[in-house]
């Protein structure tokens, strides 16, 4: 079959050792740069989690020798992973960076958050959270460590995404944005959400904590963990997450694929304990980071479009 | 053939990165193709392939419909049209993609040309039943104008036309006029079904008279733009670094004593130590004395890279300048002559100033004079019109308020491009490329 096929060049025009690390590295550099030089009070959104320990990575390379002009912002849902929550306070602390915590449970206890049934998940109600926190600083940019391939309304979404006074993403009103010629202009009370590892996959940022040499919250590496079997996800055993009556607990060799709020982040069954072994078996999934372990994103087709349009990340 | 079966990690490396678009009119089937090409290289995973079914069915379709993969925006799916850029990723054992999936409004443009803007090939998509529309000519002239050098004409549906052959000869003489015209370093053009998957992934059965590569053939073989010509050294000053009393990262090794530099993204060229640059529009020159980046000091930096420059003497210096090789400095100055694409719904009103945004300054400027416009459909040009609506693209005369270190677009991707801001409403009303 193949013999049909024209002569085709062969040329590669990449340099040797222009890898496409360097080229995805390079993008965020400049994004980075390029927030701290057009907006006045930003906030970078740090969870503790792998991609938003990337972000920081990346802000610290862009801004070297220059300790990293942003404040670290964490919007916590209260229900977190201890490990978590411990490298959080330790990489703000080492690097001599504001950290920022504001939580749902405080909008809950205050009301501005009213919850259906006590025991929902705290996630979608980060927004209300975060929008306060805006204001209550006056940040007129925030940077997310969201990438494009993990859902498909933020396949959608700029890098340089502008938010009204209500915090609202209008993704049929778009501004055009071309070449690196990114728009951050606001006026008070609007802002900025800006994502530097958009056009990363999950993959690539692996590789990128293996070649940075980037330490991570341990529960992001095979560890045994007690966990009960609900639908095709497994669900850790914590005091957050009980198992219900009929499910029995097993001890299982798991890791996380992404950190979240305990109530609806799932690991996957992994004897992967080292950052080499995890590469081979993200380039060897079958499933999303997002289908095999968010327990809250599948109620509907535009969960996450909803969401975003309120003024989640 | 399973990519992701082939993909132990030494072989994922390396390759490099193709962006591309698709683009086409109407319902030319640029969702389906993406869709297409994900499942068939194994760039789909099992809960986005699952999910996709259950979408397909709840709208009553009796095969899954592969448009639903990148149509992510309720009122896309309600509609069943694309609004905005899609952008999706994989890869093959060959290489890495970063697609962008394009409207085809004519209401859209301006997401088109936002993917568009940083794409290495433009898979421009046509109806083989239909043949070339307006927007098709739109799409292969916006293509060229934000400089993509490679165009493949994909005539897709081939497998809703009698005469496959003869269809597909008759389209693609037809387009290999218009575009020659417009000067891309090439063009190809491939009969395919975006539906079935025949040229697309595979080769299939039916098109057997069609001795060229399939789509991914071509994709994995076109080269990147990253590419160092040996054009002269173009160095945007994005950020003046200023370390002092206390603000240095912590085991920096910066933590005593000042330290003052200029960061940003080499744009063209390359920039040794001891060089003698330019810094424009000041004019004043002076030496590299450092190339920093985060894992130490470098002899030489090229294109793309991001790095921290020190200058022997203090010269005046700042964000929106620029720094050039001494011997080959740019045109800057007020006035610049310029192709502009008007994308916002309000007109242009030639007597107000608008921002512009180009490299990392933003300055005043007005139109001085709109030349002509363009009729992308004849490629003629409309002498002196009075304004510019949705869509229009134009050459023009700009007089901007300080002045400007800019290159033609045809020789310099970064120092040749500017976007064009409204004040009063903070929006990109369009975008330009220096002539
Ligand atoms: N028979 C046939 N139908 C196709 C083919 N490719 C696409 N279609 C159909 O054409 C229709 C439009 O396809 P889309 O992929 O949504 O078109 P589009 O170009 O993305 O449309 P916009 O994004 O709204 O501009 C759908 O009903 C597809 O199933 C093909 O190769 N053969």
């Amino acid at each position: 079959m193949l013999s049909t096929i024209e002569p085709q060049s062969t040329v590669r025009t990449q340099p040797q050792g222009w890898s496409h690390l360097d080229a995805l590295e390079a993008e965020s550099i400049f994004i980075l740069r390029e927030v701290a030089a057009e907006c006045t009070n930003v906030a970078l959104l740090f969870s503790g989690g792998k991609d938003s320990a990337v972000v920081l990575r990346l802000a610290e390379r862009a801004f070297y020798p220059e300790r990293v002009p942003f404040t670290l912002l964490h919007i916590d849902t209260e229900h977190n992973f201890p490990e978590v929550i411990e490298f959080r306070d330790r990489m703000a602390h080492e690097r001599g960076l504001r950290l920022v915590v504001r939580s749902v449970g405080d909008s809950i206890r205050n009301g501005r958050v009213r919850l259906r049934k006590a025991d929902e998940s705290r996630n979608p109600h980060q927004s209300v959270t975060l929008l306060d926190a805006i204001a209550e600083f006056g940040f007129d940019a925030c940077i997310g460590g969201a990438r494009r391939d993990e859902e498909k309304a933020r396949a959608k979404e700029r890098v340089f995404s502008f938010r009204d006074e209500f915090g609202q993403w209008d993704p049929k009103n778009q501004r055009p944005e071309l070449w690196s010629l990114y728009n951050g202009r606001v006026r008070p009370g609007e802002n900025i959400r800006v994502f530097p590892i958009s056009n990363w996959t999950e993959l690539d940022v692996w590789q990128y904590i293996r070649r940075e040499g980037i330490e991570l919250p341990s529960i992001y590496f095979a560890h045994r963990r007690a966990v009960v079997r609900r639908g095709s996800a497994l669900v850790p055993v914590t005091e957050l997450t009980p198992p219900h009556a009929d499910e029995s607990v097993e001890e299982l060799s798991v890791r996380f694929r992404t950190v979240g709020d305990i109530t609806c982040t799932a690991p996957v069954e992994s004897a992967a304990d080292a950052i080499e072994k995890i590469i081979a078996e993200t380039a060897a999934a079958t499933l999303t980071e997002r289908g095999a372990t968010r327990l809250d994103d599948q109620t509907s087709e535009a969960s996450m479009e909803q969401r975003k349009k309120e003024g989640y990340f | 053939m399973s990519a992701r079966e082939l993909l132990p990690e030494a072989q994922l490396e390396d390759h490099g990165l193709l962006r591309f678009l698709t683009c086409g009119s109407v319902d030319d089937g640029k969702s389906t193709l993406i869709g297409r090409l994900l499942l068939d290289s194994k760039g789909l995973l099992a809960d986005q392939i699952t999910g996709l079914e259950a979408a397909s069915r709840r709208r009553g379709l009796p095969e899954i419909d592969l448009s639903l993969l990148t149509d992510g925006l309720l009122a896309e799916r309600e509609q069943g049209i694309t609004i905005d850029v899609a952008y999706r990723y994989f890869a093959t054992p060959a290489r890495k993609f970063i697609i962008g999936d394009s409207p085809g409004h004519a209401q859209y443009t301006r997401n088109m040309v936002t993917a568009a803007s940083t794409a290495d090939v433009a898979v421009l998509l046509v109806d083989a039943r239909h043949g070339l529309q307006p927007q098709t000519r739109r799409h292969a002239y916006l293509a060229r104008w934000v400089g993509i050098p490679r165009v493949v004409l994909a005539v897709n549906k081939i497998d809703l036309v009698d005469d496959a052959r003869g269809a597909f000869e008759r389209i693609r003489t037809q387009f290999h006029q218009f575009a020659t015209g417009l000067g891309f370093a090439e063009v190809r053009e491939i009969p395919l079904s975006a539906l079935r998957g025949d040229m697309v992934v595979e080769r299939g059965d039916v098109l057997r008279w069609y001795r060229g590569p399939t789509l991914l053939q071509y994709l994995e073989s076109a080269p990147a733009r990253h590419d160092e010509q040996a054009q002269p050294l173009r160095f945007p000053v994005q950020r003046v670094v200023r370390v002092a009393g206390g603000n240095a990262q912590p085991g920096s090794g910066y933590e005593i004593g000042e330290f003052r530099g200029y960061q940003g993204t080499i744009a063209s060229g390359r920039v040794h130590l001891g060089d003698a640059v330019v810094a424009l529009p000041a004019g004043t020159r002076a030496h590299v004395t450092e190339i920093l980046t985060p894992d130490g000091p470098l002899q030489q930096a090229g294109a793309d890279m991001a790095v921290t420059l020190r200058l022997d003497t203090q010269i005046d210096l700042s964000r929106g300048d620029l720094l050039a090789a001494e011997d080959a400095l740019p045109y800057h100055g007020q006035d610049i002559a310029a192709e502009v694409c008007w994308f916002d719904g309000e007109p242009l009103v030639p007597e107000r100033p608008y921002l512009i945004k180009h490299g990392c300054a933003t300055v005043r400027a007005r139109f001085a004079a709109l030349d002509h416009r363009i009729d992308v459909d004849s490629l003629r040009l409309v002498e002196r019109p009075q304004t510019l609506h949705m869509n229009d693209i134009a050459r023009v005369q700009l007089r901007a308020q300080h002045p400007l270190a800019v290159d033609p677009y045809t020789s310099n991707r970064t120092t040749g491009a500017f976007i064009i801001i409204d004040e009063a409403t903070n929006r990109t009303v369009a975008a330009g490329t220096v002539r």
